[in-house]
């Protein structure tokens, strides 16, 4: 919609502070990144990051400058001549993302642009992104599934839940101050206990019965090296997760059936929930 | 065992259908020596035959083939209402019989036809004449750029189309720079296709044409008529001449098929 | 939320203006002219003896080269798909060699080999043999041309699960390679039956053409035009459009069913 392939059923879309909502995708000025990256495959990786130049009809000696200069920001010089085929998935979305820098955009829209790669692929490209938009500075909005990615990589980050926006605010306001169950138990691990929702690291643990504590029993430890998760299951009704660190843990010595009551001191309540 | 069983069955149904019989077309035409059947298809009607066919070919096949990218385009691209019935007059020429098709246009553009008064009294001839023959052709040959375009269309998807237009590109630019390079082998073997069906129609065009010797009589035509005046050697040359040129097309066909999703 | 459709009002003004002036006005102007003698004219021009027999004729031998092509076409596609050996390429090539060929040309070469001066001693010229022979050269490409992608699609695992659960070679090919062709081969055998029930050139040097003998129902509504009786041609003609629509809608029908078979 913000590149204006679809079009909204009700609202605008602006620009720079400009109404974009009835202006055709190619007057837009939003570079578009696919998730499936959308290559032209019957053009080399200068081809393709040359096009939006050539539709400009700009000198040929402007577009091969530009298009090196964009080979060297996205490391692709070595395969300029290579096509879209002949490249893996990270190499294809960095040429995907030169194609689409090269109009130079008012606003970058990355659509779930890491999606299709490989955890460890994945996770060398959000560096290099990082990176890359300290070099390039423009506006880009991020589209992902993946919400470490998104608090890793964002200024600002709204949360889409059924189409609504849940909220938005920087990783830091989501986190430590969501407004819903959704985008609490979205940017990190949440639990519930009756009405109230906490962070699963905030629960406190102890082995005698404490004003306003849960009764819960020990099901299951599963140790991850530094921290350790713990399956509880209520006394009421439900079960929850508790994390801490495996030193912690030590400390208690808790065991599996063992009997321990939860504290819940940082909890939250969330109105109309 | 089996294997050998079944190559046997098949390659034997094909020497008895297929190659058996082409064989002996070449060896017939070639019987009683090159000279005459070089001297057969080289008489002024049988030039003139096979000219009218080149002709009525260059229309037909240009014309069908814009039609089939557009009409491509449109079924896949382009949701409407009608799009079932579209496709319906798309495929019938494949099912239905060429004699119909030339009676179709009999009717339409003869004498006491729709077109055929308000045509007759402005002078203008189709009937019996090259524009029928070529709307017969054009008819017959519809389907094959439709259809080979068709299912590349879809697999391409519209990601490449999508991207070119938020890098800038118009409409025109799209499809010149993105979409019309991805389909263009699929449109080369239709055009392939189209042209051979082209050539070698006779049913439709047998009905509208009036089968004028030396005016409105193609390559086709001109076989029948030779085998009808008995003139074996004629007709088995004018063929070996067509099935020279199914050949070429066989080979162009062979030639474009590993294309086809190279990528 | 709607897609932003990237092609306008105008492509699909061209291509039903075409289609339009090429397919469906001719086929208006038919189905007008048969509905000139009313409805009795209509039926009895339909069930004259003569029409209902190069009916009846067409009918059986369409059913007949049908049946033929549905075995054969599967044979050979299995073969060209699983089976190696020298010049499998040209044999593979020369499968479309009946759709490239004219069809007059097809019919003068059935008669080289299968007519009076038959270099092998078989002379059916002028019989009902000679139509099935002449209508399963033309037909041969359509079932192996449907079958053969099927099969080359069809994962080998599918055959070794089979086998590995005990079947044996006949119950792997009838339960789980069979059903897994069955969709192809319909259609295949449904464009064959079609395109054996228009059948006009080939058939229409081999057979004599005699009524109530070798007179199929395209080269019956041939005579008929020739002759001038319109109304007659253009029952039959009305009845064969309906028989392509018929087989079509099948065609149709079967796609739908196996796409969401599929899905």
């Amino acid at each position: 919609m913000i590149a204006g392939l679809e079009r909204p059923d009700a609202g605008r879309v602006t620009i720079s502070g400009e109404d974009a909502t009835g202006l055709a995708p190619r007057k837009r000025g939003v570079g578009f990144v696919f998730q499936h990256y959308a290559a032209f495959k019957h053009m080399t990786v200068r081809g393709n990051i040359a096009f939006g130049l050539k539709i400009r009809k700009r000198p040929r000696a402007e577009v091969r400058a530009r298009v090196d200069e964009l080979l060297a920001l996205v490391q692709l010089q070595p395969f300029a001549d290579r096509y879209p085929s002949q490249l893996s998935g990270g190499q294809r979305q960095r040429m995907a993302l030169a194609r689409a820098l090269a109009v130079e955009p008012k606003v970058l829209l990355l659509d779930e642009p890491f999606g299709a790669l490989d955890t460890r692929v994945r996770g060398e490209l959000r560096e290099w992104l990082h990176r890359l938009h300290d070099e390039v500075r423009v506006t880009t909005v991020f589209v992902t599934h993946d919400q470490e990615e998104a608090m890793a990589l964002a200024d600002q980050i709204a949360v889409l839940h059924e189409g609504r926006i849940e909220q938005v605010g920087s990783p830091r306001e989501l986190y430590d101050q969501p407004k819903t169950p959704f985008v609490m138990s979205f940017v990190g691990a949440a639990a519930q206990l009756g009405d109230r929702w906490v962070r699963q690291h905030d629960l406190d643990l102890r082995l005698e019965p404490a004003a306003g504590a849960f009764e819960a029993r020990v099901e299951r430890i599963a140790r991850l090296g530094f921290e350790a998760r713990i399956e509880l299951q209520l006394a009421d009704s439900g079960t929850v997760w508790a994390q801490m660190t495996c030193a912690e843990l030590d400390r208690l010595e808790l065991e599996r059936g063992a009997t321990v009551w939860v504290m819940a001191d940082r909890a939250r309540v969330f109105a109309g929930d | 065992m089996r294997k050998l069983a079944l190559r046997t069955v098949a390659l034997g149904y094909l020497a008895l259908i297929l190659l058996g019989p082409l064989s002996i077309v070449f060896w017939r035409a070639f019987e009683k020596g090159f000279g005459p059947a070089w001297s057969a298809v080289t008489t002024p009607a049988a030039m003139h035959a096979f000219q009218l066919t080149l002709e009525i070919t260059a229309i037909a096949v240009p014309a069908n083939t814009i039609f089939g990218v557009l009409c491509a385009l449109l079924i896949v691209r382009h949701p409407f209402p009608g799009k079932g019935l579209l496709n319906a007059f798309v495929d019938l020429p494949l099912a239905l019989s060429p004699v119909v098709v030339g009676f179709a246009l009999f009717l339409l553009y003869g004498r006491t036809g729709w077109f055929g008064s308000w045509l007759s009294s402005h002078g203008i001839r189709v009937l019996f004449a090259m524009p029928s023959m070529i709307l017969a052709t054009a008819f017959v040959s519809i389907p094959f750029v439709v259809r080979e375009v068709v299912p590349v269309l879809r697999e391409i998807g519209t990601d490449q189309e999508q991207a070119a237009e938020t890098l800038g590109a118009s409409q025109w630019q799209v499809f010149r720079r993105v979409t019309f390079p991805a389909i263009r082998w699929a449109v080369a073997y239709g055009v392939v296709l189209t042209t051979a069906r082209s050539l070698g129609e006779y049913g439709a065009v047998s009905v509208v044409s009036g089968r004028l010797a030396g005016q409105t009589e193609t390559a086709t035509l001109y076989v029948s008529d030779r085998y009808e005046n008995f003139d074996i050697v004629g007709a088995y040359a004018a063929s070996v001449v067509l099935a020279l040129m199914a050949i070429v097309v066989l080979l162009t066909m062979n030639l474009l098929r590993p294309k086809e999703g190279v990528h | 939320m709607r897609r932003v459709s990237p092609f306008g009002g105008l492509t699909l003004g061209v291509v039903v203006t075409y289609l339009s002036l090429i397919v469906a006005l001719p086929l208006a102007a038919l189905v007008w002219q048969s509905t000139k003698s009313g409805a009795t004219g209509f039926w009895q021009s339909l069930t004259s003896p003569e029409a209902v027999a190069a009916l009846k004729l067409t009918l059986a031998t369409s059913l007949a080269v049908a049946l033929v092509n549905a075995v054969a076409g599967t044979v050979i596609a299995w073969v060209l798909v699983r089976d190696e050996f020298r010049g499998k390429g040209v044999v593979n090539a020369l499968i479309d060699l009946p759709f490239a060929l004219p069809t007059i040309v097809a019919g003068l070469t059935m008669l080289a080999l299968y007519g009076p001066r038959s270099p092998i001693g078989i002379d059916v010229a002028y019989t009902r043999a000679a139509i099935v022979l002449a209508l399963l050269f033309v037909t041969l490409p359509f079932v192996v041309r449907t079958v053969q992608p099927v099969l080359q699609e069809l994962d080998h695992e599918l055959e070794e699960a089979a086998e590995s659960l005990g079947a044996s070679n006949w119950q792997t090919f009838s339960r789980v390679v069979f059903p897994n062709l069955l969709p192809g081969i319909l259609s295949g055998v449904a464009l064959a039956f079609a395109k054996a029930v228009g059948e006009f050139g080939s058939v229409v040097i081999i057979t004599g053409n005699i009524p109530f003998k070798t007179e199929v129902s395209s080269v019956y509504i041939f005579g008929q035009i020739e002759s001038g009786n319109t109304s007659g041609a253009a029952a039959a003609s009305v009845l064969l459009l309906a028989i392509s629509f018929g087989v079509l809608l099948l065609i149709g029908a079967l796609r739908h069913w196996t796409t969401r078979h599929h899905a």
